[in-house]
């Protein structure tokens, strides 16, 4: 509370900013989604379409403006930041990476494997 | 202020009981670490997702070939237009809260209404839309076959646009094979809803149809999926073919494998739960406002919370939007 009880003044500015460049983002989203550019969709970077990282990559910066502007933790405190921001993103990468490494193992079973899925 | 918190008297005292070492109340602390932990529980979702589909990496459905509906646009191919508009009024609905919590720190209560209610219409909306996209997915559009080893096989024309099962079906009208309900039959037993068309009309039909293929879950290089040939296509139907499914559900999936429907299913349905949710907190709020609860309070604090909440439900979208449609 220490942030907004000492001043009132009003920052609908920077709301509409924000929303902006949300949309924006959505914008160059969708629009990338729908035409899929060829040099974007054949090119791989670490096992995955750099179409995909730059969706990945556009997605975790609309989260930023939402969490540090719309949900107001920029004005938090550090501990409060730190507790709430370090402890997902930690849990989640590591999350991620152990279920992506074990499915893409079990895809290389099945393929590989003697078994025919296909019938 | 004085209402919300109790106050101990021992605030000046470290270890007194009253200090707020985050400098945030405590409502709004425990707001932060349980959006933390659905977080988490999303993740767990959405990373379950993510294995599922590396599992299937090469044969996962195309997103955009099963969102491809618009309103009053029947027929018309229009992928992620839908969705799209779908984020845009999610994130508008979280601009129009947080323009509400901003009012609600200049204590004018006439605004924090406005823009509450404008809030609780976009979520409002964003459910009902959400509602619709699943009655596109459960109906389905074209139908396909299903193989013995639980393989989905679609029609294709020439061109490689679907093709409608009943634009192939030969209906043999002979045929009288009934629905068994508990009524007719055995009487604690029943089957699940029969499909229009019998596997045999299909054949029939596809046999005269010189121009159709099928098109298998495979996916090429291209990240298209694999087109037979004409014999290839009339071999895998006669041989492997049992069955019709039209339209998903959890268990059989025109469109592809039933996990993606699974998932589907499970992660908008999760979120689609938080947006509903969000709107009932949100009415209570709004109610509250309305009443001059944080007038007389003398402080909009709980509008702050459950703003919280309902830009944590945006923030989710922002993600399941990714991964299901984009990605």
């Amino acid at each position: 509370m220490a942030h907004d009880t000492a001043h009132h003044e009003s920052n609908t500015k920077l709301i509409w900013k924000v929303f902006f460049i949300l949309s924006v983002i959505t914008i160059v989203e969708v629009f990338l989604g729908i035409i899929k550019p060829a040099f974007l969709v054949d090119t791989t970077f670490i096992s995955m379409k750099l179409l995909n990282w730059i969706f990945i990559i556009l997605t975790i910066w609309k989260a930023y403006y939402i969490t540090w502007s719309f949900m107001h933790m920029e004005g938090e405190t550090k501990g409060l930041r730190r507790s709430v921001v370090w402890t997902g993103i930690f849990l989640v990468s590591y999350l991620i990476f152990i279920l992506l490494t074990e499915g893409d193992y079990i895809y290389e079973v099945f393929k590989a494997g003697h078994k025919s899925w296909d019938f | 202020m004085e209402t919300a918190v109790t106050k101990t008297g021992t605030e000046d005292k470290i270890w007194g009981g009253g200090n707020q070492p985050l400098k945030v109340s405590y409502g709004k602390m425990m707001m932060w670490f349980f959006i933390l932990s659905d977080a988490l529980t999303f993740s767990g979702f959405l990373a379950a997702y993510g294995f599922s589909r590396f599992k299937f990496i090469d044969s996962w459905p195309i997103a955009d070939e099963v969102f491809n509906h618009f309103p009053f646009l029947h027929g018309v191919d229009a992928p992620m237009y839908y969705v799209a508009l779908m984020t845009f009024i999610l994130i508008f609905s979280s601009v129009t809260m947080v323009l509400a919590v901003d009012a609600g720190h200049q204590m004018k209560q006439k605004k924090v209404i406005l823009y509450m209610f404008l809030t609780i219409i976009g979520g409002a909306i964003f459910v009902g839309s959400q509602a619709w996209e699943w009655k596109n997915f459960i109906k389905g559009e074209y139908g396909a076959i299903e193989t013995r080893g639980g393989q989905i096989l679609q029609f294709v024309d020439a061109d490689g646009h679907r093709v409608k099962l009943e634009d192939i079906a030969i209906v043999d009208h002979h045929s009288d094979r009934a629905q068994h309900e508990s009524k007719n039959g055995i009487w604690y037993d029943k089957e699940a809803t029969l499909p229009t068309y019998t596997i045999a009309e299909i054949k029939a039909g596809f046999t005269k149809r010189k121009d159709i293929v099928l098109r298998t879950q495979i996916l090429t290089d291209k990240g298209e999926k694999t087109i037979l040939s004409r014999e290839e296509s009339l071999k895998r139907l006669n041989k492997d073919a049992i069955g019709i499914v039209e339209g998903a559900n959890l268990v059989h999936n025109e469109y592809g494998t039933p996990l993606f429907a699974n998932f589907f299913f499970f992660i908008t349905g999760f979120h689609g739960f938080h947006v509903f949710s969000g709107v009932i907190i949100n009415i209570i709020i709004f109610i509250n406002v309305i009443l001059g609860t944080y007038e007389r309070r003398k402080n909009y604090e709980m509008v702050e919370k459950v703003g919280l909440y309902w830009h944590f439900v945006d923030l989710v979208w922002v993600f399941v939007f990714t991964f299901f449609y984009l990605v």
